[in-house]
């Protein structure tokens, strides 16, 4: 087969721009307040890290790593926004904003937590020498931009909303840091993540029917009485 | 039979009854399937052991399979503790659904997500894979995570919530752990799926990048140790375990949590084994000492039984994990046998709770009295219970503490106060509730019943012989789990 090697140089600056898509648009979750425009991202997002994995895959002439972005796609840009876009029509929840307390700070504490990803993952870089090896900090980003997406959120789909961006910091960072799980680990975590959909899915009636509205900020009633 | 086709039937047998459960889980004898199921799993189980402890451990199906003396012990508590809740199941369901709290298709449900969920214990275990291990653990969850909102109250369902999002939050760190344990230990073995078996990485421990390893760890402790409950993740712990139906927090509470310290120990060897020093024990024994401490004094506050026994398993845990990060041959003993003991001991006393909150219909500490009177076997049965969790002698939990302690006062005496004040402040709490649950007049609301006590007496008896004898097999067995760990 004919085959066009680019330059190392070139092939990490596209792998690089990639990664800058992928923090992008986990910034962009972190402060955007419609649901659907959060899905619209999320796909974005999705699809960023297939053609990113399919791109390390050509580079390194890894062929599994064609698999894991052909099941990224499949999962992460089809299938689960479809199953939000279903969920959210039968819950009648389309017109909803949610206020986002303080989007400068939360901005701030983002920025702060990125740095502190390229810091942890400092001792990491110098050991690897994959061509992909810088996008483990934003990889780690990715996964704690998610996390803090979770905390300052306080309505059922934007958690989980939170929990999927993270999800794909951890694909990304398995991407990023070696050339991908072994595939069995991949189908596995894919399958997990499946059935985490359904559940989710599930429990977004079940709040609904309990609490009325899928507002998490009226789940306190198990706490410690002092 | 050879040991390939026996992991095969053991885990084949509960993923079986599950799909068997989840078809044709109407039919009225759904109860004694899923306790026949158990039931088998759990000869299974003890055919395994007897095969590793005749020829020693041993790899199958391949390598994606590992036995040895520390995961088939545990195999074969998962098992029986499994079948000993389905017997207790069988009738305390049987009455939840007379008093209309769940309907025909929930029971069928909970079933099949009930032998899902022995599947998904018994697959972390045995697996060589580190991968698959993540893959299970979190299956484990998911399958438990619609249990616990299986009344659908508001409470239960925010406690599954939070249980749901909580564990997928500090198992998705774990993951990240596992992302970089592979990375590192894919410069020496090569790409691929060797990498990622726990009996190649323990070959080469050595060579693995130690700072590598020391950032891993830190994604696995806080990943594992979020499932395992320990302070400061353990929010979630006591709702989950809490608002669910009372057999599943005898599981969570007696199945669920082993695994997950299963997972860290492992990891821990791997580690110290790679750096060479005790990074990875002493955040162990910090976690654990923070456990200790905070849920004995979280103890002393709870009104609603199983939240009380909730944050007495994060104590238990934490007792473990210390022990396991202190290491030495006597620590690690006792950690093992602890790991068993409260395992029994906990779900023992979740099957009398059980009897006795369906006796007054609540389980608030206060409404709950007269037990003695009301129905002997459950009020015996369950100070029999807190003495042993209380770490009382003749019971095993006594045995498995005084070793631990010993342990600690050689190798560690700055932590030996903390250890002693967490056991006996719990040891107060625990006592202060279960006396007036146990004694005085049987109030009017109490209703009779008729209790499943062959699990009960089980459980304690074991608990009880194996704190005045440890019997050979036991022993040797432990001995050689605590070889394999040096």
């Amino acid at each position: 087969m004919f085959k066009f090697y680019m330059p190392v140089n070139v092939a990490s600056h596209i792998i690089s721009f990639l990664a800058a898509l992928v923090l992008l648009t986990a910034f962009g979750m972190l402060v955007q307040k419609r649901i659907y425009g959060l899905i619209r991202l999320f796909t974005w997002q999705g699809l960023f890290l297939s053609l990113n994995t399919a791109f390390v895959g050509y580079v390194a002439n890894k062929h599994h790593l064609y698999i894991s972005a052909l099941l990224t796609l499949s999962l992460k840009v089809i299938l689960l926004p479809y199953i939000l876009h279903i969920l959210i029509q039968r819950l009648k929840i389309r017109k909803e904003v949610e206020t986002i307390v303080n989007v400068p700070m939360t901005m701030l504490i983002g920025i702060a937590l990125v740095i502190l990803s390229y810091h942890l993952t400092a001792p990491i870089r110098e050991l690897s020498n994959l061509t992909t090896r810088s996008t483990l900090a934003v990889a780690l980003a990715t996964v704690m931009l998610g996390l803090l997406m979770m905390i300052t959120r306080k309505h059922a789909v934007t958690e989980i909303m939170g929990f999927l961006a993270m999800e794909n910091g951890l694909f990304f960072a398995a991407t990023s840091a070696t050339y991908g799980m072994p595939l069995v680990v991949e189908f596995g975590v894919a399958f997990d993540l499946l059935m985490a959909a359904f559940i989710f899915g599930i429990f977004f009636f079940q709040i609904n029917t309990a609490f009325d509205s899928l507002s998490v900020e009226q789940m306190a009633r198990l706490k410690e009485d002092d | 039979m050879n040991s390939s086709t026996m992991i095969l039937v053991l885990l084949g047998v509960s993923l079986g009854s599950a799909i068997v459960l989840a078809i044709a889980g109407s039919i009225k004898l759904a109860p004694e399937i899923n306790v026949l199921g158990s039931a088998a799993t759990f000869a299974a189980g003890v055919g395994l052991a007897l095969e590793v402890y005749a020829h020693g451990a041993m790899l199958a199906g391949g390598d994606f399979f590992y036995v040895d003396a520390f995961n088939v012990y545990l195999a074969v508590l998962t098992s029986f503790v499994s079948m000993t809740t389905a017997i207790f199941s069988r009738r305390y369901m049987k009455r939840e659904r007379e008093h209309g709290r769940v309907g025909h298709i929930r029971m069928r449900f909970y079933h099949a997500m009930y032998q899902l969920f022995i599947f998904s214990i018994l697959l972390c275990l045995l697996t060589n894979n580190v991968g698959v291990l993540w893959i299970s653990m979190e299956l484990a969850t998911l399958s438990t995570v619609l249990l616990v909102s299986l009344y659908r109250t508001p409470n239960a369902i925010e406690a599954a919530w939070k249980y749901f999002i909580l564990c997928g939050v500090g198992i998705a760190q774990a993951l990240f752990g596992t992302v970089l344990l592979y990375f590192a230990a894919e410069k020496v073995l090569g790409e691929g799926v060797g990498a990622l078996l726990w009996t190649n990485l323990g070959r080469v421990s050595g060579q693995l990048e130690p700072t590598v390893l020391s950032l891993a760890f830190v994604f696995l402790m806080v990943g594992y140790g979020t499932k395992m409950g320990l302070v400061p993740l353990h929010n979630w712990l006591p709702d989950a375990h809490g608002e669910g139906p009372t057999p599943i927090s005898a599981v969570l509470s007696g199945l669920l949590l082993n695994v997950a310290l299963y997972a860290l120990v492992r990891c821990k060897v791997l580690v110290d084994g790679a750096m060479k020093t005790h990074h990875a024990g002493n955040i162990m024994m910090g976690f654990g000492l923070i456990s200790i401490l905070v849920s004995a004094f979280s103890l002393l506050r709870q009104k609603d039984i199983k939240r009380m026994l909730s944050y007495s398993s994060i104590e238990h845990m934490g007792i473990a994990t210390f022990a396991f990060g202190l290491g030495g041959p006597i620590a690690t003993f006792g950690a093992l046998l602890h790991m068993l003991v409260h395992s029994l001991a906990k779900s023992a006393i979740f099957f009398t709770v059980g009897h006795a909150s369906q006796m007054h219909s609540t389980q608030e500490i206060d409404r709950i009295k007269g037990l003695f009177k009301g129905n002997p076997l459950v009020g015996w049965g369950l100070m029999f219970g807190i003495m042993a969790i209380a770490g009382m002698p003749p019971f095993g939990i006594f045995t498995s503490e005084f070793l631990i302690l010993t342990a600690t006062i050689k190798d560690a005496p700055i932590c030996a106060p903390f250890l002693l004040l967490g056991l006996g402040v719990a040891f107060a709490a625990l006592f202060r509730s279960v006396q007036s649950m146990v004694s005085g007049n049987v109030p009017a609301y109490q209703k009779p019943i008729t209790a499943a006590h062959v699990p009960v007496l089980l459980h304690m008896a074991l608990v009880f012989a194996i704190g005045i004898y440890m019997p050979a097999f036991l022993n040797q067995w432990f001995h050689t789990a605590v070889e394999s760990m040096r």
